[in-house]
């Protein structure tokens, strides 16, 4: 493997809302899969991603159980990133915006995520080969 | 007597991965057997929804993969049988270099210039 960098992405969209927070995720996943270690901060809507109520539902338009849509939900992708991580000897250190957390509600989220703050966000960047910021639009 | 809609899709692919669907072609799905009375034109970005084929399948988080991608082609086409009538921008599909041929079928192409007379058809236009 190539020497393992660490990389900061700063995601703000909610999820089910456009494709830039799947693109977010493939990006990560991308990075992991190659060894790189990934620090996440998720601001504003981007906290509602790894919210651990999500659940999946059937889908009577598509006419099929729960079961037969298995339908996505984005904290089981977080996750299967950070497994990724852990299997290849990284991690994905995902921290939450506090503030943005409270004011949405969504304190629940699943295991591996933190709460932070914008000034977790300026160490990341600090301690990181690079950022790539993914804002809301 | 009830009031005809027409629902105008622009923004194409939006979470579409995510949602397995699109959330206004499937919104039009599920008004439609509520008893609605609607029909659907395409313009912009999502004239792209029309084109046959496609195929979103293999997305991957890890180990944890996609089973049931979307098929947002199919979806539009079975709107068709439903009795909604599938318009699409044809200048909009010539921008983006795309023909008739590439088209699912039953998708009826409209020009630009003939789009107000299609809206002054319908009591409600819905532009998501």
């Amino acid at each position: 493997m190539a020497e393992r960098k660490t990389l900061t992405f700063a995601i703000m969209d909610a999820p089910y809302e456009s494709a830039r927070s799947t693109t977010a995720l493939r990006l990560i996943d991308l990075a992991v899969r190659r060894g790189h270690n990934v620090n996440v901060f998720a601001y504003e809507g981007a906290v509602s991603v790894p919210f651990a109520k999500q659940t999946p539902h059937p889908n009577a338009v598509h006419g099929r159980d729960v079961a037969e849509e298995d339908h996505p939900n984005p904290k089981d992708w977080v996750q299967g990133v950070m497994e990724e991580a852990a299997r290849r000897g990284g991690k994905v250190d995902w921290v939450q915006c506090g503030l943005c957390v409270d004011e949405r509600g969504v304190v629940e989220s699943i295991p591996g995520t933190r709460r932070g703050s914008p000034a977790d966000f300026w160490k990341f960047v600090q301690e990181s080969d690079n950022t790539l910021v993914i804002p809301t639009r | 007597m009830a009031k005809k809609a027409l629902s105008i899709i622009a923004t194409a692919y939006r979470a579409t991965l995510e949602e397995q669907d699109d959330t206004i072609v499937w919104l039009t799905h599920a008004l439609k057997g509520a008893g609605a009375e609607l029909d659907v034109l395409l313009r912009g970005n999502a004239v792209n929804y029309a084109v046959k084929g496609q195929d979103a399948s293999g997305l991957a988080f890890g180990e944890r993969r996609q089973t049931r991608p979307p098929r947002i082609d199919e979806d539009v086409a079975k709107l068709i049988p439903k009795g909604v009538k599938v318009f699409i921008v044809e200048d909009d599909l010539r921008e983006r270099g795309l023909e008739r041929g590439d088209l699912i079928a039953g998708v009826e192409p409209i020009g630009r210039g003939q789009l107000p007379r299609l809206l002054g058809q319908y009591e409600q236009v819905w532009h998501w």
